[in-house]
């Protein structure tokens, strides 16, 4: 059987990272006490929740700036900026000008936004790797950020959190981690949507798990493993896509990976399920750790559906830039818990 | 305020650009056209780090049109590292919190939008500076 693994021409890897995440949490107790009772079991123990003045521009900016810290590059130089999200602040209007700009990038970039459920910001760092590994451009920036949506009383109330992570692709030997390979696969799963002026989403229930969340991002993780030669003991750590604790830990083990593998990379517990945003923040707390010869797997999941499985080795430079800007866990310690009014607050949700 | 007002504006919104004196290397904030230290009328741009230092601060209840839903908030004069003084709101920050002397740095944030369907106004804004990482 032929091998699905995609590399491009000249060999990439990550140049910079950043993370954001907003300082409000909303505990998932909350929820349940609005809506279930204090029975209610809890996906999570709470989630992270956007101020009144941030959007995904925002928070985009911030994590786009962390990045460009850690590459320690003249922002000028970068080729593309990429924003995958669901939550864009316009319909018609790309958030990637307006973080272009405030990111001090030339006027001479390609700038647009990704839409693909939670794998937007993954597929916007497969064509930061076409575009840098083809040569037409020296660094590409692709960001995965959202303000989930979640309608009042929904499951997904529980989890629909805010945050994400951006990542600068460069030459191989500027690179913190260089990329070994990536696999797309992707199907027609209609798990969850939302349809156009609609405020919040649908989703299937159960039908999540099954044929769209397990099947996508195994089949993605053992394409890699088989064309690279590799098995769950060659990673010290797996980043997968965590809509929850539950899905990713299940996923992980059945691909034969350890609960310390998975630890440093799951962060569902602490901010919930930042949608595009969320496997590339877990990639940035295991990158804010990592150790020179580390092997990283990322795999992330988008409904309507599909997975980007992407296998990083770190390198000696990750040392030096891991503490150029504000690390991912010290996002996640800078938190300050909110009631549910104050959230129905924050989310605009009061009626006029 | 209209769409290509604020438009002028963004180097200064987004990058916190100002301006030094070719002459002297004083540095201004916001941009002028003529050096406020030695009147040399010779400027290049010069981007602030947008670490400060709060210098004095007051908070807003009744606030002006675009900025209802953000109220009551903190408003300060922000000290930067290279000298200006700077007005700005403070964000992300308890009421109790703000004091005289605090850390701040400099963040882009929602500003202002005129209505749900206008243009939305990014800028600069000032939150307690995240101390650098400690391996």
């Amino acid at each position: 059987m032929p091998s699905h693994l995609m590399r491009p021409v000249r060999e990439v890897g990550i140049a910079g990272y950043g993370a954001y995440v907003p300082r409000y949490r909303l505990p998932a107790s909350e929820v349940g006490r609005m809506w279930e009772g204090s029975e209610a079991a809890l996906p999570i123990r709470e989630k992270s929740v956007a101020g009144l003045d941030e959007d995904v521009v925002t928070m985009s900016i911030e994590a786009g700036r962390n990045a460009v810290r850690r590459a320690g590059i003249d922002p000028s130089q970068i080729g593309a900026v990429w924003v995958g999200s669901e939550s864009h602040p316009y319909a018609v209007k790309p958030t990637g000008t307006i973080v272009a700009e405030a990111l001090g990038v030339s006027e001479y970039t390609l700038a647009a936004d990704w839409q693909f459920a939670c794998k937007a910001g993954t597929e916007a760092l497969q064509a930061a790797i076409a575009l840098t590994g083809s040569g037409m451009a020296e660094y590409a920036l692709a960001i995965g950020m959202d303000i989930a949506q979640a309608r009042p009383g929904d499951a997904l109330e529980y989890t629909a959190g805010a945050g994400g992570a951006a990542i600068i692709m460069g030459p191989a030997e500027e690179s913190i981690a260089i990329l070994e390979g990536s696999v797309s696969f992707v199907t027609d799963t209609p798990d969850f949507w939302r349809r156009q002026h609609e405020r919040y989403p649908q989703h299937g229930s159960r039908f999540t798990g099954e044929p769209a969340y397990f099947r996508h991002v195994a089949q993605a993780a053992s394409d890699v493993f088989e064309a690279l030669g590799t098995s769950a003991d060659d990673y010290a750590h797996v980043v997968l896509h965590q809509p929850n604790q539950k899905f990713p830990s299940r996923a992980a083990a059945e691909l034969g990976f350890r609960p310390e593998q998975v630890a440093r990379g799951l962060l569902s517990n602490d901010i919930g399920n930042t949608y595009a945003g969320a496997t590339m923040l877990g990639l940035t707390a295991i990158l804010d750790q990592a150790k020179p010869g580390e092997r990283v797997l990322a795999v992330s999941f988008g409904s309507g559906a599909g997975s980007d499985a992407f296998s990083f080795r770190v390198t000696d430079r990750v040392r030096e830039r891991q503490y150029a800007a504000v690390t991912t866990r010290q996002y996640i310690e800078r938190r300050v818990p909110i009631d549910y009014a104050t959230y129905t607050r924050y989310r605009r949700q009061l009626a006029e | 305020m209209n769409a290509p007002h604020t438009w002028r504006q963004q180097a200064q919104r987004y990058l916190l650009e100002g301006v030094q004196c070719t002459a002297c290397d004083h540095r201004m904030f916001p941009p002028r056209a003529v050096c406020t230290e030695c009147g040399a009328a010779s400027m290049r741009p010069h981007r602030f780090c947008g670490g400060g230092e709060v210098y004095s601060y007051s908070f807003v209840y009744h606030p002006p049109a675009g900025h209802e839903e953000f109220a009551p908030y903190p408003v300060a004069l922000v000290r930067l590292d290279e000298g200006p003084l700077v007005a700005a709101q403070l964000t992300d920050v308890a009421t109790d919190d703000v004091a005289i002397g605090l850390r701040v740095e400099m963040v882009t944030r929602r500003v202002r939008e005129d209505s749900a369907d206008g243009v939305i106004v990014y800028g600069y804004k000032f939150r307690p500076a995240i101390p650098p990482a400690r391996r």
